[in-house]
């Protein structure tokens, strides 16, 4: 359309071509709605229909059973420490493969897209389908969550970081190549100073991520606070079930805050 | 990034600083770790039983790729819908949101709170409450995303609002036109592409959403894994990542142009 109106006096043809081009896309897009439309079943009568039994279901919850909150200390440690070692532990594993992701510290070509490649499809899964996964594998709890997060952490903080990497100052990388330094004084020098804060910082995004997964890992059995809206949905219980949400809430609104404190300190 | 020059000082305090994080992190790792109960036995025989799945999905079950294929397009199809959905109601709560409208400030305020709430479930909480109202299906998938991407789209298209240019406003503010007429002519036409960006945006992320919804039975490509989770198909299992992540790649590559031609 920008060629149409950059041109000072459109040929009729060109804007014959335009308005054909628009009923193409429109008429394409009609064509996907309809299609995902029948695909789904969608239908605004049972939308609205059931409307009503999904607003029951809130109202069996209230009020939350506060006294439940009792037995959900011990699973929300569980959550946290699911998160925290996830987060911690594909930060680590995170780190070569943001040195060989990064076009200008890593030089070889082949090893570099494969380490591009490997992380954007690996990021293509959520955490919960590497849980339910890994929970048939290694059996249920925290263990299996823990390393569905620790491999989406890893993923998604190589990729957000070597991105980064790729648009630092390349002054000092250039500066200590030309006085014969070695790819660990390059990286120690050169590179650690400046990509540091932007690292930590997507590190704390990726916790304010995880901390959210951590809180429906148990819904696939692997551990933390989950669990215990599995169950509670499961036997009926919705007031127990609604005393996990407000808890839910509580905690991903606190460490979202807190978060957003020490990034805006680091960046 | 350049940096300011610090005195040395500041340098030495700065990296105080940092060996307090770092030793701060240690603590809470070490905490952390102790405190899931990971035997060294579980280590030691859970690690090569990943290795053994692994090699158990390859080579894939080429037969159930059809099976694969008919899920995930069930799963494209809810973010469209459930997409499309929360796009429609997010726009007049962005409205509402925005602080530059000339609405009472309570307005706006009250309005992202409400934004900020739904933005914190994630989709699969939703999930479950859609399935056990409507029962299993896509149609409780379409809700689930319907809902919870409401938050994420109202503060995002909110934020586009406020940064409208204020001069068309003011133009036809001159002219005589009254408030429909300024938002009708002024507002609509700045915000809207932005608003395509954000919700195909949003898309990308709901088709990753809508492969997971199937795990609470939301429909989708979610209830083929599950099913063969649950009877170690592991080859299905292969099967099923390998669509999830051509499928996924492929729309994304494919959203992110469009939206990078139409902003």
């Amino acid at each position: 359309m920008s060629e149409a109106t950059s041109s000072k006096k459109p040929s009729r043809l060109v804007l014959i071509m335009g308005k054909i081009k628009g009923i193409i896309v429109i008429a394409l897009i009609a064509a996907v709605y309809i299609w995902s439309a029948r695909g789904v079943g969608f239908s605004l009568f049972e939308i609205i229909f059931e409307l009503p039994s999904f607003f029951n279901l809130l109202w069996d919850m209230v009020p939350p059973n506060w006294a439940y909150f009792v037995r959900l200390i011990g699973p929300l440690l569980e959550t946290f420490q699911t998160a925290i070692t996830g987060t911690i532990l594909g930060t680590l594993l995170a780190i070569p493969l943001i040195l060989l992701a990064a076009n200008n510290v890593n030089r070889n070509k082949p090893l570099y897209y494969v380490s591009k490649g490997f992380m954007n499809l690996a990021r293509t899964i959520d955490p919960m389908l590497y849980a339910a996964i890994l929970v048939a594998g290694v059996g249920l709890g925290a263990f299996a969550g823990m390393l569905a997060l620790t491999f989406f952490s890893m993923a998604i903080n190589a990729k957000l970081t070597s991105e980064s990497l790729e648009a630092i100052d390349n002054g000092p990388l250039e500066a200590l190549e030309a006085c014969g330094g070695n790819k660990l004084e390059m990286i120690k020098y050169a590179v650690a100073p400046q990509i540091m804060p932007t690292f930590a910082s997507y590190t704390l995004f990726v916790f304010e991520i995880n901390i959210r997964a951590s809180t429906v890992l148990g819904l696939v059995g692997a551990g933390g606070i989950g669990v215990n809206l599995n169950t509670s949905l499961n036997l009926f219980r919705y007031p127990n079930a609604a005393m996990v949400l407000l808890t839910t809430f509580v905690i991903v609104v606190l460490i979202d805050q807190l978060s957003n404190v020490l990034r805006e300190e680091l960046v | 990034m350049k940096k300011p020059n610090l005195s040395l000082r500041q340098y030495e305090k700065k990296s105080i600083i940092w060996y307090i994080g770092y030793l701060i992190t240690l603590a809470l790792f070490i905490w952390a770790i102790i405190g899931m109960n990971i035997n060294i036995d579980r280590v030691r025989q859970g690690i090569p039983a990943m290795g053994r799945i692994l090699a158990l999905m390859f080579p894939p079950d080429t037969a159930r790729l059809e099976s694969a294929v008919f899920g995930m397009i069930e799963t494209i199809q809810i973010a469209v819908i459930g997409t499309t959905m929360a796009a429609i109601f997010s726009i007049p709560i962005s409205f509402l949101a925005a602080r530059n409208l000339g609405l009472p400030r309570s307005v706006p305020a009250g309005s992202k709170q409400v934004l900020n709430a739904i933005r914190t479930f994630p989709s699969l909480i939703f999930g479950i409450f859609f399935v056990a109202s409507y029962g299993p299906g896509p149609l409780a998938g379409v809700m689930a995303l319907g809902i919870n991407s409401i938050g994420m789209l109202g503060k995002l298209n909110s934020e586009i609002v406020e940064s409208i240019d204020r001069g068309p406003i003011e133009a036809l503010d001159a002219t005589g036109a009254n408030g429909a007429e300024m938002f009708l002519y002024a507002v609509i036409p700045q915000v809207l592409p932005e608003f395509i960006g954000t919700t195909l945006y949003r898309f990308e992320l709901n088709l990753r959403q809508a492969s997971v919804l199937g795990l609470v039975g939301a429909g989708g490509i979610g209830v083929t894994l599950m099913q063969a989770l649950q009877f170690r198909r592991w080859a299905i299992v292969g099967m099923t990542m390998i669509v999830i992540i051509v499928v996924v790649t492929i729309i994304d590559y494919s959203s992110a142009y469009v939206r990078n031609k139409i902003i």
